[in-house]
């Protein structure tokens, strides 16, 4: 007897056999797999870019207004065969490098003071609401009469584009570490500095990267922009002194030369740097795709 | 293996640790002074914007070495808060928590919790890292010694084969298996268990169920579980306590020792359930002891 409507329908039982003839993965066909690597899409980008910079100025037609990309790259090429625009870049780094670690260092100081104690947090967060819409280059005047003509002055406007931006992250970062993962730290014994640097600042990781990344773009133009200010009254200056002289020589090839190690550089930093660091580090972690 | 073997007869069980004779008498009760962890007359209150609410109401009981403790209840009844105030993370409001004799004023390396969230394991450590972690962490042993226990503490929970992996790579069921092993691993005095299967599916959940049970029968952990499943309780625990809820009070405290997964469906096992659900939603007595 069938209900009405389904009919009865007999079990089976069904023994498994091997997989001979389909596979449980293959490979994909190289081109997916080539289009899959980032820096070749990238390149592809940069290609179309020069071939449309190289048009645009054919089609303008004013070597002094907008010299070409093989112009500009034989510029390039030829700054840094003599060792100028290498040794310029070296005088930019050194003094970035010196500002952004100290940034770092005062960034951090003033997370950790603000995750351990709720008037840390106030100062922390009054400091930022008023500094950070403060443009940095906005004080070089200031230090400049603190400082003198020197290096003091530069590395005091780094630190500023640094500390607030990455410290404003960092904190962001710490918040946002979930409550189970600070308990399972807090189980495990640790607590003050060690709890800092063992549970929040790796789980804070992207967070912190992000804002490592934000506070080098700011440090890096705070940097070339201060040059082109504070190289005019000075001998020796980096990239940004090399933009400004060579615009006042009319050599418009040569600053785009310059402006083109300063994108260079980012662009190195970004993808050596911090892509790696990122790949390496949450990429790997799983906490960011 | 057989399910027969899975959970042992109590009176099969070697009498280790055990001062108090156990007796599978729904009202036994050991004597105080034997006891691994004493909670007495614990009340838990946790602050909301505008009011402060009891989550537990003077809860008492006892958890002996080598015991399956089960705190029960429906959600509300403060059966995580207490785990949480042994663990150290709760300040009681009053009354008193005792491991060995001391009173716990601090979370610690000694209890170590399965939470029931899986994102307990730093994404940045591998398997092996994870389960090393804590061994550092509290600078019990030496990075070798520590990765020595850490491997063998894998290898009980069967997942040796993935010391390399990131958590990131695992399912659900096998970062529990990693949280259990890094307890393990600990050898911490209570093990502390917050609905560690809840957020499995049914089959993985079983699965995890028969390998605690058999994990417990190699090491012989004492544990404090945490769950609102009747099942689930009857099936892990020795004794259970059963949690009145808001605010959470001592309805019961029952014996499980003679339930496995072998009496599953059983009408002893049945009758006990019922039993359990009485106590939990038929509130027969209005009038209890506020």
């Amino acid at each position: 007897m069938t209900l009405a409507g389904a009919p009865l329908r007999p079990e089976f039982e069904r023994p498994l056999e091997p997989l001979v003839d389909a596979a449980p993965e293959r490979p994909l066909p190289l081109a997916q797999r080539l289009w899959q690597r980032s820096a070749l899409r990238k390149a592809v980008i940069l290609a179309a870019l020069a071939l449309l910079w190289q048009a645009a100025a054919r089609l303008a037609d004013n070597e002094l207004l907008l010299p070409t990309f093989t112009q500009t790259a034989r510029a390039l090429a030829e700054g840094i065969a003599s060792g100028e625009l290498i040794d310029k870049a070296r005088i930019s780094l050194a003094l970035l490098l010196q500002g952004y670690l100290l940034g770092i260092g005062c960034a951090f100081a003033l997370t950790a003071l603000a995750v351990s104690t709720r008037i840390g947090r106030d100062l922390l967060a009054t400091l930022t609401a008023m500094f950070n819409p403060l443009p940095a280059i906005a004080l070089l005047p200031l230090a400049l009469l603190w400082f003198g003509l020197g290096q003091g002055s530069l590395i005091f406007v780094l630190v500023h584009s640094v500390l607030w931006p990455l410290a404003l992250a960092t904190y962001g970062g710490f918040q946002a570490v979930s409550e189970t993962l600070r308990m399972a730290g807090r189980n495990y014994g640790l607590r003050g500095l060690r709890y800092v640097l063992q549970i929040l600042v790796p789980a804070a990781l992207p967070a912190i990267l992000s804002g490592l990344r934000i506070g080098w773009a700011f440090a890096w133009r705070t940097l070339i922009a201060a040059e082109l200010f504070f190289g005019a009254s000075s001998g020796r200056g980096g990239l940004g002194w090399y933009i400004f002289q060579n615009r006042n020589e009319l050599y418009t090839d040569k600053v785009f030369a310059g402006l083109a190690s300063v994108i260079l550089i980012g662009l190195a930093v970004e993808s050596l740097g911090f892509d790696t660091l990122e790949r390496l580090t949450i990429r790997r972690w799983g906490v960011q795709r | 293996m057989s399910p027969a073997a899975d959970v042992l007869p109590r009176a099969a069980l070697p009498a280790v640790a055990h001062s108090a004779p156990r007796e599978v008498e729904p009202t036994a009760s050991a004597t105080a002074g034997s006891a691994l962890l004493q909670v007495d007359g614990l009340t838990l209150e946790y602050a909301t914007h505008d009011r402060v609410v009891r989550a537990t109401h003077r809860v008492g009981f006892e958890v002996h070495r080598a015991e399956r403790f089960v705190l029960l209840g429906a959600s509300g009844c403060g059966k995580s808060s207490l785990l949480k105030a042994v663990a150290g993370f709760l300040k009681p409001r009053e009354g008193e928590i005792r491991l060995d004799g001391a009173a716990v004023r601090e979370p610690g390396p000694d209890r170590i919790v399965v939470f029931q969230e899986f994102d307990q394991l730093p994404p940045w450590k591998t398997v092996l890292g994870n389960v090393m972690f804590p061994l550092l962490a509290a600078r019990r042993c030496s990075r070798d010694a520590a990765r020595e226990r850490a491997l063998d503490a894998l290898r009980k929970v069967g997942l040796a084969d993935f010391a390399e992996a990131y958590p990131h790579t695992l399912s659900g069921g096998m970062k529990q298996r990693v949280a259990i092993a890094r307890a393990l691993a600990m050898q911490p005095k209570v093990l502390l268990m917050d609905e560690p299967f809840a957020a499995l599916d049914a089959l993985t959940r079983r699965r995890m169920q028969e390998e605690l049970l058999s994990l417990w029968q190699e090491v012989r952990f004492t544990l404090l579980f945490v769950t609102h499943s009747i099942e689930e309780a009857l099936l892990l625990g020795d004794r259970i306590l059963v949690l009145s809820p808001r605010p959470g009070r001592v309805r019961a405290e029952l014996n499980a020792y003679e339930f496995g997964l072998h009496s599953l469906g059983s009408a002893a096992f049945q009758a006990q359930a019922r039993r359990i659900h009485t106590l939990l939603f038929d509130d027969a007595a209005p009038g209890t002891a506020a």
